[in-house]
This record gives C-alpha cells, sequence and structure tokens, in this order.
C-alpha cells in the first residue's frame, strides 16, 4: 500500500524527505520574510499618502493578488537567464532564485491586505491620532502596530500560498534534486514517475503545515481578542 | 466675580468663579472665525475669547457647529475665514492643549500602554510611576494591564481623559464626554473634570447636557446655527437668558 510507505516514510524521519521539507520551509520562510518586509510598509503607506494615480496602483495591486504563478515563474526566469537583465547574478536555478520567485508572487498579497488593514484603521484612528499630535511617521508605525493581529494573518495567508505553490519554483529552481527540490516540485515530479510514496508523504507534510498555519492563524486571533480587546 | 451677559460679538466672555477685580485672562481669541466642509457652512463669524478659569461649556442643539469648533480650538481643521490665535499668551500654544473625542478610539493595548502612548507622543517619559499617577487620577489605577478595548464606555471615556492629561494641558478640550454613559459613569467624569479645572487647567466642554454645564460650568457660549447666540456667565445665562433663542433652547423649545 503506498499510503503506508508514505507513513513509513514520516514515521522514520526519511532523510530525502526531511531534506526536502527543509529545504521548502527554508525558501517560502525567506520568501515571506522579503515580502513582509518590503509589502507591510509599502502598504501602509499607499493606505496612507495620497498621490497621483492611486487609485489605478490599487487596482494593479488587487489585480496581481490573483497572479498566476507561472507567469512570475517566467518573468522571473527572463530576468535571471544569462541574457537577461540579472543574468550576471547567476542565480537562475539555485534556492535563492525560488525566494525571489514566491516574494514576488506574495508580494502583491501582503501589500494589498496591509493597504486595505491600515486604511481602515486609519479612518478609525486618524482624529484620535491628529489630536495626540502623533507624527506622520508615528501614525504609520502606530498603524502597524495597531493592525498587527490582522497582519500577522496577512502574513501567515503570504506563507500559505508561497508554500503551496510549485509554478514558480519548477521553472526558476529546475527541480534539481538536492539542490532546488522543494515539496511541491518533488510531489509533481515522484506523481509522474509513479513514486506515490514519497509524493503523498510530502503530501500529508505538506498538508500538515497548510493545517499548522491555519491553525496559528486561528490562534492568534483568539489570542488578541482575549488579551488585546 | 464678573457676571455679565454679553451678545456676539461684543467681546471676551467672563469666566464666572474667578477672584474678584481680577481679570481672567485670554487663552485663545477667535475673530470672525468661520468654517466651511464643501458647500456647507459649519461656522460663521465666531467671535471670542476663552478665558482662564472655572470650565467653558458649549451648548446648543446637534448640528450647531460645538464639534468643529473645538476641532478647531485644538487645530485639527484650519477656519475658512477669520483668525484663531492659541497664543494669547506667551507659554500658550496647541502643545498645551488636549482633545478628548466623544467617542474616543482605545489603542488595542492595556489600559497602562494607552497612557504610556500619550506620554510618549507629548514627550514625556513614560514612566511607571508616571502612568500610575495619571491612572491614579481617573480612578483607573488598579485596570492598569486590563485591555482598553475590554474596559466599560465610562472606564474608556475616563482612560481618554486620562491620555489628554498625560500631555499635561493648559487647556482640555472635551466633546460631549458624558453623552453615551450612566448617571454614575458621569458623576465620574464630572468629578475628574472638576478636579483638572481645579488644578488650573482650562475646560472646554461641549455638552447637550444643561445639568452638566450647571454644575461645571463658569460660563457657557450657545451656538445656534454655526453662530454665537449668546454667551456670558453660567450663572446669568441659566437664570436669566438675554435672548429668545437661548430662551427656546432653555426650554427645550429650539428645533432646528
Amino acid at each position: 500500500m503506498e499510503g503506508d510507505d508514505a507513513l513509513s516514510l514520516l514515521l522514520r524521519a526519511d532523510p530525502t524527505l526531511l531534506a526536502i521539507v527543509r529545504l521548502s520551509l527554508g525558501v517560502t520562510l525567506s520568501a515571506t520574510l522579503v515580502a513582509t518586509l518590503l509589502g507591510v510598509p509599502l502598504g501602509a503607506f499607499i493606505a496612507l499618502l495620497r498621490f497621483r494615480g492611486r487609485a489605478l496602483v490599487i487596482v494593479a495591486l488587487n489585480a496581481l493578488m490573483g497572479l498566476p504563478p507561472v507567469v512570475v515563474g517566467l518573468a522571473v526566469f527572463l530576468a535571471l537567464s544569462r541574457s537577461g537583465p540579472l543574468g550576471t547574478l547567476g542565480l537562475l536555478f539555485t534556492p535563492q532564485a525560488m525566494v525571489l520567485a514566491q516574494a514576488l508572487l506574495i508580494l502583491p498579497i501582503i501589500t494589498a491586505l496591509t493597504r486595505q488593514t491600515i486604511e481602515d484603521l486609519s479612518a478609525e484612528y486618524e482624529l484620535e491620532l491628529a489630536a495626540m499630535r502623533v507624527s506622520a511617521t508615528g501614525r504609520v508605525i502606530t498603524l502597524i502596530y495597531e493592525g498587527r493581529f490582522a497582519l500577522a494573518t496577512i502574513v501567515l495567508a503570504g506563507f500559505g500560498r508561497a508554500a503551496a505553490e510549485v509554478g514558480a519554483v519548477m521553472i526558476v529552481g529546475g527541480n534539481i534534486d538536492g539542490f532546488t527540490r522543494v515539496m511541491t516540485t518533488t510531489i509533481a515530479l515522484e506523481t509522474s514517475k509513479g513514486n506515490l510514496a514519497l509524493a503523498i508523504g510530502l503530501g500529508l507534510v505538506l498538508i500538515g503545515l497548510v493545517l499548522a498555519v491555519n491553525g496559528l492563524a486561528w490562534g492568534v486571533r483568539i489570542w488578541a481578542e482575549r488579551h488585546a480587546g | 466675580m464678573q457676571d455679565r451677559v454679553e451678545r456676539p460679538g461684543s467681546g471676551s466672555i467672563s469666566a464666572a468663579g474667578d477672584a474678584p477685580g481680577v481679570a481672567p485672562r485670554p487663552l485663545i481669541r477667535l475673530d470672525g472665525v468661520g468654517y466651511r466642509a464643501g458647500r456647507n457652512r459649519i461656522l460663521s463669524g465666531v467671535t471670542l475669547e476663552i478665558c482662564e478659569g472655572r470650565p467653558t461649556a458649549l451648548l446648543g442643539p446637534n448640528g450647531s457647529g460645538k464639534t468643529t469648533l473645538l476641532k478647531l480650538l485644538m487645530g485639527l481643521v484650519t477656519p475658512s475665514e477669520g483668525h484663531l490665535a492659541a497664543d494669547a499668551l506667551a507659554a500658550m500654544s496647541r502643545e498645551a492643549m488636549a482633545f478628548v473625542l466623544q467617542r474616543p478610539v482605545m489603542l488595542r493595548r492595556s489600559a497602562g500602554a494607552n497612557v504610556a502612548y500619550a506620554l510618549q507622543a507629548a514627550g514625556h517619559a513614560p514612566t511607571l510611576a508616571a502612568i500610575d499617577r495619571i491612572l491614579a487620577q481617573v480612578s483607573l489605577g488598579h485596570l492598569r494591564e486590563r485591555p482598553a478595548r475590554k474596559l466599560s464606555a465610562g472606564e474608556q471615556q475616563r482612560l481618554a481623559i486620562a491620555r489628554a492629561l498625560a500631555r499635561t494641558p493648559r487647556v482640555l478640550l472635551l466633546d460631549e464626554p458624558t453623552a453615551s454613559l450612566d448617571p454614575s459613569a458621569t458623576k465620574a467624569v464630572e468629578e475628574i473634570v472638576a478636579a483638572a479645572s481645579r488644578d488650573g487647567v482650562k475646560v472646554v466642554i461641549a455638552t447637550h447636557d444643561l445639568g452638566q454645564a450647571r454644575r461645571l460650568a463658569g460660563d457657557v457660549v450657545l451656538l445656534v446655527g454655526g453662530s454665537v447666540a449668546e454667551r456670558g456667565a453660567a450663572a446669568t445665562f441659566f437664570a436669566e437668558p438675554q435672548t429668545p433663542i437661548a430662551r427656546r433652547f432653555l426650554a427645550g423649545e429650539l428645533v432646528l
């Protein structure tokens, strides 16, 4: 039974499986960190600044949330290929390229949802912060802090999206055994080869990861309601 | 104690309760101030002085411009016309003013952290001693670690006043601070306001509660339709209103 074999792989902590899981987590956590560091401040500033073309930027950001991963993969592939603008960096078919692709994939999600969250909070807090004479920078920091629980959920959503995507990392990582092979690309490859045990094992890990992320998001919200109101 | 009623545009409000023979010092002057929001004229031709002394009550029906006038005093909106000087005294500036909104927004943190935030925003060190002292002023010392949004409406209003007091204001602007509170919470807020006033803080309070204005105010400004309809010492205003519109307002007959 393939299912029994998959469980066996998990229970005996198969080194190949663990290496793939480790790389997957490393790539996705890095991508989420990069996208968060860029997306949260960017979203906050778009929420609070008024500039020409702002509506267009918001519409574009919202549209980019549905960006197909293969398109992101293709764009990053073209940018990193030898003749591309970033070809000299030599990053194609490396984990760094996969981080870049995943970060670009979830950047619009984190930016757009942060923008919406901060804009809603700003409407609520604007007069109060103005009355307290809080500086413009102070207001941005305050609103990000006040929205911290909603933002944590947004970041976790971004992490889930990056962890589950396959197209982009397949294109820019090349699915090289022991180097750029992550859970999703391995599942796709092993399924096509008929090696269902490893595919199912990794599928179970992936589902567990997604469940854990959602459980964490739920826990954050419950904790916030109890402790911060 | 000066105790006279003046018609719009005729000079300063005299603060009842001041020392006899001592003219109350003006803190804020408004000269022909008007404010428009789009095509709507919210305030027009407001000329008055807010002087040191007992609290000034801003009275008037809904939509008469009380909140807008408070925002103008705080500098949160700019007059469309006229002139407003908040630096009538050399040491007076908007930094020495604090504003409590009708529906204050609690930061998503503890009561103590809310006060700490206000202290920091005002440039003061948010020490535990300072936080405890300010919370004690509004009788919330025992709730320092409680999430602010978990407090009752009355406690939240007192916390909002605590945040305002953290600015060590010379002038405290209150926008209907007891509008949604029960009598006991109202009494608690009034005691805090009275204590602040005794400590030398000039309080300007917008209120619909005539009883509250009688209890707290030294002088009254009646706004109707964005203009000052009557102003003067509270005792005189309530005993002998000088204008028909004030008499109708006090009789509860003013319908706009």
